[in-house]
C-alpha cells in the first residue's frame, strides 16, 4: 500500500499554543486511520447494512438518524439516509467490509485517501467547535456515539462525539491544512495542545 | 430561517441550496410539445404566500427535499424527503397568452 502523508505536515506544531497560561482547554490530535470508508445501503436494505458493519467491526449501530458507536480503535456513524461512515485504525477496512456486504445490500467506498481526522478533546471542546459549526453539540443533543454531517464556509465536516468531551472531524484532504490552521486559531483562545 | 431536515434536524439555511419551484410538470423526455416546455422551464406562478419547493441539504446528508415555505414570512409548513413526496400531476394554470417565438414560425 502507498504510504500516505499528511497535508498537515507543514502546520502540525506538536505543544502547547495560544492562551495556555491556566492549561490547555482543548488538545487536538490527527488521529491518521488507516482506514475510512463509506458504506451505504439501498433502500430499505439499512438493517443488513448495519448488521454487516456489526459484523465486520464488532460495533452495533444503533438504529436512526445520526446513531453511531466507538470502541477506541473502530468507529461507525450514521450521516445521511442510508449512509454509515466506517473508521478502524488499521488498514484493509473497506476490503473487509467490501466482502460483508453483497451488491444487493449497498455499496462500499474506499475514502482513507481523501479524508484528514482530527481530534478534539477537552473541556473546551464544544465551545471551540460551536464556534465553527452552527449545530448543537451538547451533550443532549449530541450524544456520545452520535454523527453529523455539516459544514464550516463551504468545508464539508462529517463529526462523531467519540467521548463525553471528544470528537473526532473528518475533513476533505485538500481543505484539511486551511481547516486545521483555522480549528487552530478558534482555540487559540482556550489555550491549545497539539499531540 | 432554519430548515428541519428530516435526517439531520434544523439547521441554518446556509447548509441548503435551493433547487426551484416544485410545482412544474416535468414534460416526458421524449416529448417535442414546445409549449410544455415552454412552461416547464420559464412559466413560474410565483405565489406570494404558501410554495412547495426543492431544497438539497448539500451541506448536511446531502438529500434532496421537498419543502413548503411561505413566501411572505419565510415561514416553513412541512419538509420531507423528496423521495416520498408525490410528483406533481397537474400543469399550473398559466400564468398569461403567449406568443409563440419568431424563430418557431414555419418558413415559407
Ligand atoms: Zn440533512
Amino acid at each position: 500500500m502507498a504510504e500516505r502523508e499528511s497535508p498537515l505536515v507543514p502546520v502540525y506544531r506538536p505543544g502547547s499554543h495560544g492562551n495556555f497560561a491556566a492549561g490547555a482547554g482543548v488538545r487536538l490530535l490527527e488521529t491518521r486511520p488507516g482506514s475510512i470508508v463509506q458504506a451505504a445501503a439501498w433502500p430499505g436494505e439499512e438493517r443488513r447494512l448495519a448488521a454487516a458493519i456489526a459484523a465486520v467491526t464488532g460495533l452495533a449501530l444503533p438504529e436512526g438518524p445520526g446513531a453511531g458507536a466507538a470502541d477506541g480503535r473502530r468507529a461507525a456513524f450514521g450521516f445521511a439516509p442510508g449512509r454509515v461512515l466506517v473508521v478502524d485504525q488499521q488498514d484493509g477496512l473497506a476490503a473487509m467490509l467490501s466482502g460483508a456486504i453483497a451488491s444487493d445490500i449497498g455499496t462500499v467506498t474506499d475514502l482513507s485517501h481523501g479524508r484528514t481526522a482530527i481530534r478534539i478533546s477537552g473541556d473546551k471542546a464544544e465551545w471551540v467547535l460551536s464556534k465553527l459549526f452552527a449545530i448543537d453539540f451538547a451533550p443532549a443533543a449530541f450524544p456520545s456515539g452520535a454523527g453529523r454531517a455539516t459544514l464550516h464556509h463551504d468545508v464539508s465536516a462529517l463529526i462523531q462525539r467519540t467521548g463525553e468531551r471528544q470528537f473526532d472531524l473528518y475533513v476533505f484532504r485538500s481543505f484539511a491544512r486551511s481547516f486545521w490552521t483555522m480549528l487552530c486559531h478558534a482555540a487559540a483562545e482556550v489555550g491549545y495542545e497539539v499531540a | 430561517m432554519l430548515i428541519a431536515c428530516p435526517y439531520c434536524g434544523p439547521r441554518d439555511v446556509a447548509e441548503f441550496t435551493y433547487q426551484g419551484d416544485a410545482n412544474r410538470p416535468r414534460p416526458d423526455p421524449a416529448s417535442t410539445d414546445l409549449d410544455a416546455w415552454n412552461d416547464y422551464v420559464y412559466q413560474r406562478a410565483n405565489p406570494a404566500g404558501p410554495h412547495r419547493e426543492y431544497w438539497q441539504h448539500s451541506g448536511g446528508c446531502r438529500s434532496h427535499l421537498l419543502v413548503t415555505r411561505n413566501t411572505l414570512t419565510h415561514e416553513i409548513a412541512g419538509v420531507a424527503f423528496v423521495r416520498s413526496a408525490p410528483v406533481p400531476a397537474t400543469k399550473p394554470a398559466p400564468a398569461a397568452p403567449r406568443k409563440r417565438p419568431a424563430s418557431r414560425k414555419a418558413k415559407p
